[in-house]
């Protein structure tokens, strides 16, 4: 199965973080990752930039509204992302513990529901 | 009146009935975790009993009514899973499943126990757990279940169908964890039986298959000294329901209880359970719980109540368990051992926790305090709290009586 680890952490916080502080997580990214590549678990996976640079676009009535920010303001933010492939929930929890993320905010995790491709729909 | 077993039919429903009983927490564990489908596993469960009651009256009950229920539905969810021709990890098990079944001569392998670690999962809702395994281990349906737990059956029955379809959708998995996660794990597994077996207060009958739960789980994992700690507490507090109603139906509490009422099998057997445990050599919240329960059945022996003892082993409860109920307990404990002004400073320890205040047996044992410490203003008043409170009618007769 695939799920996709959606990283949230708060961004005020990192912004107040020390260059050295900066330097330790980037390299427990790196080792993080590694580590998923190595076991063959990862299917992809890359940080995202402040919620201050996003754009959120609905389509209503067939109007096109954009809007400056993120969809949701939250108290932690969605930082980054990880998909990976694990054979159950159990392994998946796994990776998401061993995320440095999960010490400095939270990790959710989605499973990707698989796909019946005998249909194109998604398998009930 | 004519004797039932004379007529077939009834016989050959008799024995789908005694294996639906028997049988069905089995088989649905044997094939859930294959498929890590619960409902389908159901379905598939529920056309073989149904094709049985079909069946059986016309051709028999077969010699093995197991490996034919199973078989049946084997079929059931293979032609599912074709019919929906999901190509996905889902069909490993699946071929798993085909494999065996053309394997007539094996067993089938008992896995109860990873079905009860699947419903007991951290990541399913706390409050659903016990309720699941009730539905899967035992086949309760949702109004039985709604019943035990104060749901109304339809929310109950959208909590479970939710809870299962997670089980399915994010793939959690049907295993015993490892040795380095057990112990955690373990404990929600342990919590959903208690709180099957407290559910089990006013219904005799979902006491006793508490009881089972706890002896399959002790059973399946021997060596662990917690699943043995909870078998224990549970017999012991089983070896005292009887003498818990007078012959009247009054309530009888724990105190004035005549020890020869007490079920002496049942405590013996939780004596020997306990003793496993301890030789084991790893504390924890059921085995101190059961301990106190050891201590209050030796007054059979004794003739008296060891509070000392008893007031230590909830110390130890208290530290681990930060339950407010615990040191509500601990109070009354200190009371009976320090005298009631000392368990009522305890007593208001334990009252810094708010939810105690919509807790019967808070007020009861705080009116109690009081009228032993001749306060009969302040003790009338927390009577009629806690009698507000009770939702059993004997138990408020208790109180009432108490109050005058």
């Amino acid at each position: 199965m695939q799920y996709m680890l959606l990283i949230y952490h708060d961004e005020a916080a990192r912004a107040r973080a020390s260059q050295a502080q900066m330097s330790e997580t980037t390299g427990a990214y790196m080792a993080y990752a590694a580590a998923l590549r190595e076991s063959g678990a990862l299917v992809a996976g890359d940080r995202l930039d402040l919620t201050s640079t996003a754009t959120t676009v609905r389509v209503a009535d067939g109007k096109t509204q954009v809007l400056d920010g993120p969809y949701a303001e939250t108290k932690e933010q969605l930082g980054g992302y990880f998909i990976i492939e694990a054979p159950d929930l159990d392994a998946a929890l796994g990776w998401a513990g061993r995320c440095p993320g999960a010490r400095i905010g939270a990790i959710e995790v989605r499973p990707i529901p698989p796909r019946d491709y005998s249909t194109g729909a998604q398998a009930a | 009146m004519r004797r039932l077993p004379d007529n077939p039919h009834f016989g050959a429903a008799a024995a789908v009935e005694a294996a639906a009983r028997r049988s069905y927490g089995k088989l649905l564990a044997f094939l859930a975790a294959r498929t890590r489908d619960l409902a389908g596993a159901e379905d598939a469960l529920s056309e073989a009993f149904a094709s049985a009651l079909a069946t059986w009256p016309m051709d028999g009950v077969p010699r093995a009514p197991e490996a034919w229920l199973l078989a049946v539905a084997r079929r059931r969810t293979i032609d599912a899973a074709r019919r929906r021709q999901v190509r996905e990890a889902g069909m490993d098990p699946l071929r798993m499943l085909v494999e065996e079944a053309n394997d007539p001569g094996s067993a089938i392998p008992d896995d109860r126990l990873r079905l009860m670690f699947a419903c007991a999962h951290p990541a399913l809702e706390p409050s659903v757990r016990a309720p699941l395994i009730l539905q899967c281990v035992l086949g309760f349906d949702a109004a039985a279940i709604g019943a035990a737990f104060l749901i109304a059956p339809a929310a109950m029955g959208q909590r479970l169908v939710r809870a299962k379809r997670k089980i399915r959708d994010a793939g959690v998995p049907f295993r015993v964890p490892e040795p380095d996660e057990l112990a955690e794990r373990l404990g929600a597994v342990l919590d959903a039986v208690y709180a099957v077996f407290a559910a089990g207060w006013s219904d005799p009958a979902l006491a006793d298959e508490a009881i089972w739960l706890g002896r399959l789980v002790a059973a399946l994992l021997d060596g662990e000294p917690e699943a043995l700690g909870l078998l224990a507490l549970m017999l012991h507090v089983q070896a005292r329901r009887p003498a818990r109603r007078d012959a009247d139906g009054e309530y009888v509490p724990l105190a004035t209880q005549n020890p020869t009422d007490w079920q002496d099998e049942l405590i013996e057997e939780a004596e020997a359970v306990l003793l496993r445990a301890s030789e084991l050599r790893r504390i924890g919240r059921f085995q101190l719980e059961a301990a106190i329960q050891s201590a209050h059945a030796a007054r059979r022996l004794t003739g008296r109540t060891a509070w000392a003892e008893i007031v230590a082993l909830y110390d130890a409860l208290l530290i681990r368990t930060e339950s407010p109920v615990v040191a509500l307990n601990r109070a009354v404990a200190v009371g009976e051992l320090h005298g009631p002004a000392a368990g009522l400073a305890a007593l208001n320890g334990a009252a810094a926790d708010h939810r105690i205040n919509r807790y019967q047996p808070y007020w009861a044992a705080r009116a109690a305090l009081l009228a032993d410490l001749g306060d009969a203003d302040a003790a009338d008043a927390a009577y009629a709290r806690a009698i507000e409170l009770e939702p059993d009618q004997a138990v408020r007769r208790f109180l009432q009586q108490q109050r005058r």
